[in-house]
């Protein structure tokens, strides 16, 4: 007479600590881990958000509300969102923003997520609709977001690009309309050390194509030295990497398996199996990367502009020369950096201050202010002319006029696709699991079918 | 139903007490108040646990459910109206040539790793459990990879394994072995996650044995020695049996805390490289988040296959356990 009773007792617990488990399960079985790394290249996730719960609250860790300090706002409290979580209550870029707004006469309330943080907070914000005023976000997104019909396209609003580079702008521009203005502009270069070039013998203005760079290379390991230090890894910073190899060799991003494509993986590949990239590389960021060439013991190193402050503290003299394409002259890189957009609102009201404060961040002469602050190269010829004053600039400069937008070449949305599948291949061709023309070859039926065959 | 039949046993016997089962139930008049107000004091009890179940257990499986099975673009996911898509999120899943080698390394990742864990840990407790001098420090000691934070562990673990300059291949250099690349070749990935992952886990595993082994009288292990047993068949015969209990817990716990681990992988290889330490937990988060372009629905799948996963072992767990309780 008891066991029955028993029995049905812990079946009924059974069932509810099941039911507890899995939900357990599905709660934390894809919590993302926090990883240390600059927002300013296209950086490893770190955020919080679970896929199951979308529901979740905003991350708050990263987020410094800044009260505007200013003098009296009385049109009410715009939102700013940006991917500069390192700079806090306090800093240059967050009084820039409060001056901002108090010439636009109102109270900012700033938030900085980490970059992977800011595209899923942009989207359950836009889902629930209470999207930020301002939305400063990294470029290759734009498309993306644009897509999903999240930002307001300049024609909605009047923001002047008139004055930006076109091909800085190329990755605000889907289906021939603009969405937003770039506020700054970053991309890759090669850094060398000079101790280690001058005891080579090698004279960096030489290094003008692959084969002179991978001549230089080879003298340097023959002299125990490490050759290049990059970022392979199986990330959009691994792509972002990459590609200026892949468009230095006349390669394009439609036909990942052409002759021009294999050409630029197997230079790398066979860099890495003669020793002159460091085996790391395959698992390395931008950031653990750039600390291998801090050491001092390589003689160059694939970086962006982020990296000059830190190029300053490594304690050798150093160098920049733009990235060489395969038969000679400057490879076009990647664009890095943010475009400032105005994320759509249901009260139209809003537009003319949050113009007034894009304007103010962007406008001729506030834009130097802000790319400094930021350490980014200007987007017009103005501006980079006035920052061509600081020597360490002019190579960085050049570099971003001969820079191309990851989105460009009207890829847009389909550009995240295609990536996936190269770095992939890369990772394919670098391990050795397949030969680089193989590698190449199922990463452009992946990304056909991917595309939809575009 | 049962809902009804458990308020319908309150009312039978308002002094609550399990005990009281069997007992007539005292005078039937002034019953008619009471029960209902003990009633109502019994949902306000289970009110809160409810709700609280309903919002961060209920809701956001049925919102995983909703993902996985709705077609949801960008756009989609901002101004909603996805279309419902069936299975198809799942089909897109199981075609993809992340699939297998995904599930392989899962089970692998799992199985791999709660053998040495337990294995392990289980004869460090044994091993502690003899109170030594030090014992207590030295048990302290092995609780440490429990306290580390997950980011820190790991990517001290990266940073050892590193191919060119981690201090574990430079002492293989020293004693003249070739250097390895634990996460930058495919064939070592997974080994050296595993590695770390068996680090993290042994803790786990000894202080769960650790008191499994303090519940089992002395009197037992005296009865055995003078039966003339010796350590071997004492630990075989006594300890192992009468731990029995307590490994099931230990290792259905350790089976859902394996199989859903994401941290370790993610710093350590980021899944690669090339898939080669790619799990389900990769694999959902890779396909929502660690892209540009988030697949929302298919990352869901991925994540619902991997609860289906658990809650089949969990079947398995209890199943197991009912049979130990009804012998």
């Amino acid at each position: 007479m008891k066991t029955p009773t028993m029995g049905r007792r812990v079946r009924g617990t059974t069932a509810l600590s099941v039911a507890v488990m899995a939900s357990l399960v599905a709660c934390s079985s894809s919590k993302p881990a926090a990883s240390g790394t600059t927002s300013s290249s296209p950086a490893a996730p770190s955020s919080q958000a679970t896929s199951s719960a979308p529901t979740s609250s905003p991350a708050t860790s990263n987020s410094s509300a800044a009260q505007s300090s200013a003098p009296a706002a009385t049109g009410g409290t715009y939102t700013i969102s940006d991917p500069y979580p390192q700079y806090t209550a306090g800093s240059s870029w967050v009084n820039l923003l409060n001056s901002c707004g108090a010439s636009a006469g109102v109270k900012i309330k700033r938030t900085g997520y980490d970059t992977t943080a800011l595209l899923s907070q942009t989207l359950l914000s836009a889902q629930q609709g209470n999207s930020p005023d301002v939305l400063i976000v990294d470029n290759p997104v734009v498309s993306t977001l644009a897509d999903a019909g999240v930002l307001a396209s300049n024609d909605q609003d009047n923001i002047d690009t008139s004055a930006v580079s076109p091909n800085l702008l190329a990755a605000g521009v889907l289906n021939g309309k603009t969405y937003g203005i770039p506020v700054g502009a970053n991309t890759l270069a090669l850094y060398y050390n000079k101790t280690i070039l001058s005891a080579a013998g090698i004279d960096p203005t030489t290094i003008t194509s692959w084969t002179a760079l991978t001549a230089a290379l080879a003298k340097v390991k023959a002299m125990g030295k490490g050759g290049i230090t990059l970022s392979a890894i199986g990330t959009e910073e691994g792509s972002f990497q990459f590609l200026p190899w892949f468009w230095g060799s006349g390669a394009n991003l439609t036909n990942l398996a052409s002759t021009q494509g294999v050409a630029a993986l197997q230079l790398w590949t066979t860099w890495l199996k003669d020793g002159y990239v460091p085996n790391a590389a395959i698992q390395d960021t931008q950031t653990t990367s750039w600390a291998e060439f801090a050491t001092g013991k390589y003689a160059f190193a694939e970086n962006g502009t982020w990296q000059l402050s830190n190029a300053d503290k490594a304690g050798f003299p150093y160098g920049i020369i733009p990235i060489p394409s395969m038969a000679g002259g400057v490879a076009p890189a990647p664009t890095g950096g943010e475009f400032v957009t105005i994320p759509l609102q249901k009260d139209a009201s809003r537009y003319p201050t949050t113009e007034k404060i894009v304007s103010c961040l962007t406008s001729a002469d506030n834009a130097f202010n802000t790319d400094t602050t930021l350490g980014y190269i200007g987007v017009t010829a103005a501006v980079q002319q006035k920052q061509a004053a600081n020597p360490q600039l002019p190579v960085w400069i050049s570099a971003v006029g001969a820079a191309k937008g990851r989105t460009s070449d009207n890829l847009g949305t389909n550009y995240p696709k295609i990536s996936q599948q190269l770095w992939t291949a890369m990772q394919n061709a670098l391990t050795g699991s397949k030969s680089p023309s193989a590698a190449m070859s199922a990463a452009q039926s992946a990304a056909a079918a991917a595309t939809g065959g575009k | 139903m049962s809902d009804r039949a458990r308020a319908k046993a309150h009312q039978s016997r308002p002094d609550g007490g399990g005990a009281a089962a069997t007992a007539p139930p005292p005078s039937a008049q002034g019953g008619t108040r009471k029960p209902a107000a003990s009633q109502l004091a019994a949902w306000a009890f289970l009110a809160p646990v409810t709700i609280y179940l309903l919002v961060f257990y209920a809701y956001p499986l049925y919102r995983s459910l909703d993902l996985s099975l709705r077609n949801y673009t960008v756009r989609s996911f901002v101004h909603g109206h996805a279309p419902f898509s069936g299975f198809k999120n799942y089909r897109i899943d199981l075609h993809d040539p992340t699939f297998t080698p995904a599930l392989l390394h899962t089970l692998i990742f799992t199985v791999v790793s709660i053998a040495f864990q337990f294995v392990i840990g289980l004869a460090l407790a044994v091993f502690f459990v003899q109170h030594f001098k030090l014992s207590a420090t030295l048990r302290a000691l092995f609780l440490v990879p429990w306290l580390l934070p997950l980011i820190v562990s790991a990517s001290t673990w990266s940073w050892m394994l590193n191919s060119d300059s981690g201090v574990v291949n430079s002492a293989l250099h020293s004693v003249g072995i070739t250097s390895v690349n634990w996460l930058t070749a495919p064939k070592w990935a997974l080994v050296s996650v595993i590695i770390a992952n068996i680090w993290i886990g042994i803790p786990f595993n000894l202080v769960l044995m650790y008191s499994g082994l303090q519940a089992i009288s002395p009197d037992i292990y005296e009865a055995a020695a003078l039966d003339g047993a010796n350590g071997w068949q004492r630990f075989w015969r006594v300890t192992f049996p009468l731990l029995r209990p307590v490994t099931a817990v230990t290792l259905l716990l350790g089976l859902v805390y394996t199989l859903k681990v994401f941290d370790i992988i993610w710093i350590m290889t980021r899944g690669g490289p090339a898939g080669a330490s790619t799990t389900f937990a990769t694999w959902s988060y890779q396909l929502s988040f660690g892209n540009l372009l988030p697949a929302f629905g298919p990352g869901a799948a991925v994540a619902n296959m991997l609860i289906v996963m658990t809650l089949i072992f969990g079947f398995v767990y209890f199943r197991i356990q009912r049979k130990q309780l009804e012998s």
